[in-house]
């Protein structure tokens, strides 16, 4: 959406969360740098944190400790306003759930983003329906979401997520809900479509397999980020 | 069986657990609905019930009790009648309404022959047995407790009454206790009654004993050859429906609302219930997906509102019969028409009461989580599974068509009779336009949506496209605003409507400056030739019209119709709202109320005698129908002169006065009341006061129809709250995943404020047209069959724009309050649930 500034897309240095003074926090000192064009993926156990990584990353919730900087932008100075307006200008969201709205047509859906930084509304036709093309459902825009299969859902996500050509894009287990040929398409096209808006992706996943499709593959754990042996 | 029974417990509980306010509210609102109904049945059955006792109490063992005119038929008939084959015992009585010279309302009198009425009416004379010297003596009169007590008597004290224009002083012998006679009595010696009061030769009624053997029906025949026009002779049973009858159309009216509440109550189990479902879609699905079967599911379903029903109804009745008992106390059991009153203040809860009301709301319940259970048990078990599905919740029912048809058929029952004088199918309309507006109201929503401009915001455009697209969760919505709006609309227009043509008919029924009143009800006072002329005389009185006003029977199961002799003038009878105007007509000319035509089915140009009492009758044509506020029963309007000359009677008990420019009207009051000695009997008030009395009664008479509204309006607006706060919750998981993508919080909560101001605008749109449309069923059909009155329509265009607002506003808030909760930080952790 905005010219790219020089620089890492997304620069997370000594980053540090803990839900109750009386535990053990769930990570501490969480560094990496995502330049533009490449695409992350991060793995770990169930309960070590990357969820909590994602929500700090996308200014959902507050360290303890640490700094995210998304575009040059320091998110963890940015109050809550701040930072929903940064994550809607520069930030773009794959869920594992999908979560496309039920009673707007799939045009509509993928258009929101677009809607919500207040462009024109012809623009906003021509880019969804570019969208939609790249993303092989450019037939079924004025479709409704009850009409589709998952893996049609996870592309709309994927457009709804890459429409407003986000500086960075987060992806919690977007092939969770999938079975594995569809997981394999929603994937490969994922990782073309954030190469080609020249941002940065970031893909929260179990899968070793789906973790294999980014460019690097870093594990989660209470001591922080380090690369796949 | 037993295992699903208790796995639907465990998940029912485990609801409950989850969200008890939204499980409690439906609950609430049931309760208070079946409390309201509750409270008003009882009251009215113990208040009617004591009534009824008293009556009987009257008429004792008597099997057949013989009535004529209200001012009694000549004691010569007694003798015939107490030798027509088959009587063994008859007791001639004169009952009369005395009126008391230092009081305002009357007292009545029941006179007896002790010997006769002691076999007859035993437990009302059996505490006098000791004194019967007393009760022969011509100046006694023996008072029941609450007689003496509301007088401030006791024996030995005497009583001033007015007899025509003199007074007569009698001694109070004794007191009947409380359980003897429970309300206001006096009993005389009749040959004593007669004297004193001016009733030489007069009865009023004859109560009969069938000798054993002998059939009553054949006695009664016998009975009835001996009669003249204008008596007859009835079982007491026939007077017990007359005493019900007077009441009858308001305690109809009052238990009806008190149904709304509980229909209110029921609607708002029925959103509670659908907007569960639409929640637990997926988890339904699932249980199918496992083995339920369709109709187990949607008995579990509909159980769960019979429950909730029941559960509701039980705490329902408890708080109806406490809130009964509290009435009965505070209020004497008077719900506000001033018929009706308690004073032992004894509850009556029959042992079916408990089991009616609670089977009511268990019904209730049942029905109104009948086609939500319905909906969800008959999906499509693989599309419900699946996220987003609720968005076609309730597609497949087709409510327009049926609106339309339901609509249709309302309209059709509008235009029926009442049965047995009630407006049965006027009810029936209303419930029928009220479904059919809730069904047709999501199409014409939908419709409006449809055409909706797009605006601008990004929230306030997909708070439109929300509501397009969730026919489900917005028909709701709307449902739970008309059906509370929509009523208090129609009730609001009624009761404005019935207002301002009283207030119309008021000012026309007072055209003088003072009104004149001896008594109240019928008494025994009035003022003859030199009472009258006194009265002119008075300083300051410009010109006097008199009247006389009287209970005339024309049909012994009916309220007495009121007979009105007045001063006719060339121009006709400027002080009465004509309503139809038959033009002149030949001999002498008589106005009837609208009730008399509904009632009698007298019409225009038909010629009708009257009976006067005494042998006397008056032959009328009816020249015209006028509107009657002020008597239900029917009343008819005659030339004061025609009147004399038919039955001799030239007294007056009513007068309208003019004074002289200048002349103050609290100085002419003073002067009349001392002129004409009367004491506190006599009311001369201005027409101010009058208008102002009068609207005060008939607020009060409205004040328990606006509480009942208020709290049919109050469940209705919980409905709106736990469809706000239900829907909002739901959608927890979409508002995450608005603020990922960037929405604000403020604009989340905009964004379901818009929602919920669109809501509450187009439901109250669309609840304003059907209130119209109801309001035009109570004022047109309800109204004027349950009173047999009309009224004009006027709309109270400013109350209802406030409540529009308001209802609007709140509808907003609802969403706002639900929506703030909504939208915190668990909506962001929302968007890993699947949906």
């Amino acid at each position: 959406m905005t010219a790219a500034p020089p620089g890492p897309v997304l620069e997370v240095t000594g980053l540090a969360k803990r839900f109750r003074a009386d535990r053990a926090p769930v990570f501490a000192n969480v560094s990496l740098r995502l330049a533009a064009g490449e695409y992350v993926a991060v793995m770990g156990e169930s309960g070590v944190g990357k969820s909590t990584l994602l929500n700090l990353i996308a200014g959902l919730d507050r360290p303890d400790a640490g700094s995210v900087c998304v575009g040059g932008a320091e998110l963890t100075t940015l109050d809550d306003d701040g930072a929903t307006v940064l994550r809607r200008r520069q930030m773009g969201f794959v869920f594992q759930a999908f979560h496309v709205l039920p009673y707007l047509t799939v045009a509509q859906n993928v258009s929101l983003p677009l809607d919500l930084l207040g462009v024109s509304r012809q623009e906003v036709a021509a880019r969804a329906a570019a969208m939609l093309t790249a993303v092989g459902l450019g037939s079924a825009a004025a479709r409704w979401p009850r009409e589709l299969s998952g893996g049609e859902l996870q592309r709309i996500a994927i457009a709804r997520a890459l429409v407003h050509r986000p500086r960075l894009v987060l992806a919690d287990e977007p092939t969770g809900n999938l079975d594995p040929r569809s997981a394999t398409q929603v994937l490969a096209l994922l990782r073309e479509q954030v190469r080609a808006a020249g941002g940065g992706g970031l893909l929260i996943t179990h899968s070793l397999a789906a973790a294999r499709t980014a460019d690097r593959v870093l594990v989660l754990s209470a001591q922080g980020l380090e690369p796949l042996a | 069986m037993k295992a699903q029974v208790r796995l639907w417990w465990r998940l029912w509980c485990a609801q409950w657990r989850a969200g008890p306010v939204r499980m409690l509210v439906p609950v609430i609102a049931l309760a208070l609905g079946v409390s309201l109904a509750t409270a008003v049945q009882l009251v009215n059955r113990s208040a009617l019930a004591e009534f009824e006792q008293a009556a009987r109490r009257l008429s004792g063992d008597a099997d057949l009790v013989v009535r004529g005119p209200v001012a009694g038929f000549q004691e010569g008939l007694y003798p015939l009648i107490a030798r027509v084959p088959g009587v063994a015992v008859a007791s001639p009585v004169l009952e009369l309404h005395v009126t008391l010279a230092d009081r305002r309302e009357p007292l009545q009198v029941i006179a007896l022959d002790p010997l006769r009425a002691a076999q007859l009416q035993p437990r009302l004379l059996g505490e006098l047995a000791g004194e019967r010297r007393a009760f022969f003596a011509p100046d006694r009169i023996f008072l029941s407790a609450r007689a003496a007590d509301t007088l401030g008597v006791r024996s030995g004290d005497r009583i001033e009454v007015l007899v025509g224009s003199s007074r007569r002083s009698l001694e109070v012998a004794g007191q009947l206790s409380a359980a003897a006679y429970p309300r206001a009595v006096g009993l005389m010696d009749i040959a004593a009654a007669q004297w004193r009061l001016d009733r030489l030769g007069v009865l009023t009624r004859i109560d009969l004993r069938v000798a054993r053997g002998a059939d009553i029906d054949t006695v009664r025949a016998a009975v009835a050859r001996h009669l003249p026009p204008g008596m007859s002779v009835a079982a007491p049973a026939v007077d017990d429906a007359r005493l019900a009858s007077a009441s009858r159309a308001y305690r109809v009216n009052l238990t009806m609302l008190a149904l709304v509440a509980v229909l209110t109550g029921a609607f708002l189990v029925f959103a509670a219930q659908a907007l569960s479902l639409l929640r637990r879609r997926p988890a339904l699905a699932l249980l199918r997906a496992l083995g339920v079967t369709r109709g187990g599911l949607a008995r579990a379903l509909a159980a769960e509102g019979v429950v909730v029903g029941l559960i509701g109804a039980t705490i329902g009745f408890m708080a109806g019969v406490a809130l009964a008992r509290w009435m009965l106390g505070a209020v004497a059991g008077d719900l506000g028409a001033g018929q009706l009153e308690s004073l032992s203040g004894a509850l009556i809860v029959g042992p079916g009461d408990a089991t009616a009301f609670i089977l009511l709301g268990a019904a209730m319940g049942g029905a109104a989580a009948w086609l939500p259970g319905r909906e969800a048990a008959t999906q499509p078990v693989a599309q419900a599974l699946r996220a987003g599905d609720a968005s076609a919740a309730f597609a497949r029912v087709r409510s327009w068509r049926i609106g339309g048809a339901v609509t249709g058929t309302g309209v059709v029952l509008a235009l029926l009779p009442p049965v047995q004088g009630l407006p049965v199918f006027g009810y029936a309309s209303i419930g029928a336009l009220l479904l059919g507006g809730v069904l047709l109201a999501p199409a014409a929503a939908g419709g409006l949506l449809g055409r909706w401009p797009a605006p601008r915001a990004a929230e306030a455009r997909l708070a439109i496209a929300q509501l397009r697209g969730s026919s489900a969760r917005t028909a709701i919505g709307f449902a739970a605003i008309i059906v509370s709006f929509s009523l208090m609309v129609a009730m609001a227009i009624m009761v404005h409507s019935f207002r301002e043509s009283f207030i119309a008919w008021l000012d026309q029924a007072l055209p003088a400056d003072l009104q004149l009143r001896l008594g109240q009800g019928g008494g025994s006072a009035t003022l003859d030739a030199a009472g009258q002329e006194a009265a002119r005389e008075v300083e300051g009185v410009a010109r006097v019209e008199f009247r006389r006003s009287r209970p005339l029977v024309l049909r012994r199961e009916a309220v007495p119709v009121q007979l009105v002799a007045m001063e006719i003038g060339e121009g006709g009878v400027p002080a009465l709202t004509i309503v139809k105007d038959g033009g002149p007509v030949p001999g002498t000319p008589a106005w009837i109320s609208e009730a008399m035509e509904d009632l009698y089915r007298w019409r225009t140009g038909e010629h009708v005698t009257l009976p006067l009492g005494g042998g006397h009758t008056l032959a009328v044509t009816i020249a015209g129908v006028f509107r009657d506020y002020g008597r239900s029963g029917g009343s008819v309007v005659v030339p004061r002169a025609a009147y004399v000359e038919a039955g001799g009677d030239s007294a007056a008990n009513e007068a309208l006065v003019w004074l002289h420019r200048g002349a103050a009207a609290d100085v002419v009051v003073a002067a009349l009341h001392a002129r004409l000695g009367i004491g506190e009997a006599l009311q001369v008030r201005t027409t101010g006061e009058v208008r102002e009395r009068s609207l005060r009664s008939f607020d009060r008479a409205f004040a328990i129809t606006y509480a009942l509204e208020a709290i049919a309006v109050f469940i209705g607006l919980l409905g709106v709250g736990v469809a706000a706060a239900s829907t909002a919750l739901s959608r927890r998981a979409e508002f995450g995943m608005l603020r990922h993508l960037g929405l604000l919080r403020r604009q989340v909560v905009a964004m379901l404020a818009e929602e919920g101001l669109l809501t509450g605008a187009i439901g109250t749109g669309c609840a304003l047209l059907l209130g119209g449309v109801l309001s035009l069923v109570l004022v047109h059909v309800v109204n004027r069959q349950s009173f047999l009155w009309s009224i004009d329509l006027a709309v109270p265009w400013g109350t209802l724009a406030m409540l529009s607002a308001v209802l609007v506003v709140s509808a907003a808030a609802a969403a706002l309050i639900g929506g703030r909760a909504a939208a915190g930080g668990d909506a962001i952790r929302a968007v890993r649930e699947d949906w």
